[in-house]
């Protein structure tokens, strides 16, 4: 009994700030594993269940924060996750290790693209590559957008945007610049 | 030199601008490559779209677009510059929240960009099917797509390779 009482007091402090090349191990496990997608699925499993690096509300505010600043959340998360646990080197090793595996599988892709883009069948395999990935945004963006369709406010802003975007064709620092205040305005907090 | 100059400068603004995630740039991403890079729509979505095979996060393909402008110097300039503004900006608001802790305005400033960043990610839906479905055949396999990722549980990487596959055989025969 003692003894698990001072295995879980060791435990309390490993929870406290894990070494960084376990930081790093653990990221670049995501990074390599998580094909088709689900980061923040992966990431949550790690933080919150299998090393319980964050509390469940940690998680949650941290997740918040990546999805309400610029960037790529899985990558936004990691960022925060590892300062949170090991200040700014954390915050360096966390993404680094999440981005790694896919940037070298990434690149191994670029230089046979970069050689085999002008062969006719491989050209009809990026063909029928690109319709599933057309298909694949449409999916996400659709799943992503959950209940935005069901509401007024949001649905004007997305046709807005939409069509500011690809109609009107206004380069992406106008768009933001023009449809962020307007949105702002229609969510702001209420005086309540 | 100045190409590369302007491959940081391109990719660094994207990455502020990456409301929402990566996906939202896309549109953007796709004109400017066309105009000032070279490098054209079909190309574009083919780079793309390779990309979605890569583990981890999903906009690593712009490591593709940096080594086909650039080479290996290409790429690591153009993940360096697209992941390290947003990544930075990250890392100083969150320090700044957790020192003043949670206020309405961040909700609401989430709340305000998602439509946002639907509506851009709906763009870059549009963007990419423009380049993308040019015949029949890519037509249904975009819908089959879209069908199995909605309605069934099995991982995009083997419907992307299968949709490979199965496309060239029937654009051999039937074109």
């Amino acid at each position: 009994m003692s003894s698990q009482i001072q295995g879980d007091a060791q435990l309390a402090t490993q929870v406290k700030s894990p070494d960084l090349s376990d930081l790093f191990i653990q990221f670049l496990i995501i990074g390599a594993v998580s094909f088709g997608g689900g980061i923040i699925a992966y990431e949550r499993i790690l933080l919150v269940e299998k090393r319980k690096w964050l509390s469940a509300d940690e998680f949650m505010a941290y997740l918040a924060i990546s999805q309400t600043m610029p960037g790529l959340n899985s990558v936004n998360l990691a960022v925060l996750a590892g300062d949170h646990l090991r200040g700014v080197l954390g915050a360096i090793i966390a993404p680094l290790g999440l981005i790694l595996p896919g940037s070298l599988f990434v690149l191994g892709i670029g230089m046979i693209y970069a050689s085999a883009a002008d062969h006719p069948s491989i050209n009809l395999i990026l063909g029928g590559i690109a319709a599933a990935a057309t298909g694949l945004l449409a999916a996400v963006t659709y799943q992503i957008s959950d209940t935005h369709w069901r509401h007024m406010k949001s649905l004007v802003i997305i046709v807005c945007t939409f069509l500011l975007m690809s109609i009107l064709k206004l380069s992406l620092p106008y768009v933001i610049l023009i449809m962020a205040p307007i949105s702002i305005y229609l969510y702001r907090p209420s005086k309540s | 030199m100045s190409l590369l100059i302007h491959l940081v400068w391109t990719f660094a603004l994207l990455s502020i601008l990456a409301v929402g995630g990566g996906t939202a740039v896309l549109p953007e991403m796709q004109t400017i490559l066309a105009h000032q890079f070279g490098i054209d729509h079909t190309q574009f979505v083919h780079i793309y779209s390779v990309g979605q095979l890569a583990p981890g996060p999903n906009m690593l393909m712009v490591l593709v677009i940096g080594y086909q402008i650039a080479g290996l110097i290409g790429a690591g300039v153009v993940l360096l510059s697209f992941f390290l503004p947003s990544s930075i900006l990250c890392f100083y608001i969150g320090r700044l929240w957790s020192r003043f802790g949670e206020s309405p305005w961040r909700r609401s400033i989430q709340n305000a960009l998602e439509p946002i960043s639907i509506g851009l990610m709906s763009s870059g839906v549009y963007a990419v099917a423009k380049a993308s479905i040019v015949s029949g055949t890519t037509l249904v396999l975009a819908l089959v797509t879209l069908y199995l990722i909605l309605r069934t549980k099995i991982n995009p990487v083997l419907v992307i390779l299968g949709s490979g596959g199965f496309g060239a055989l029937l654009m051999t025969y039937y074109k």
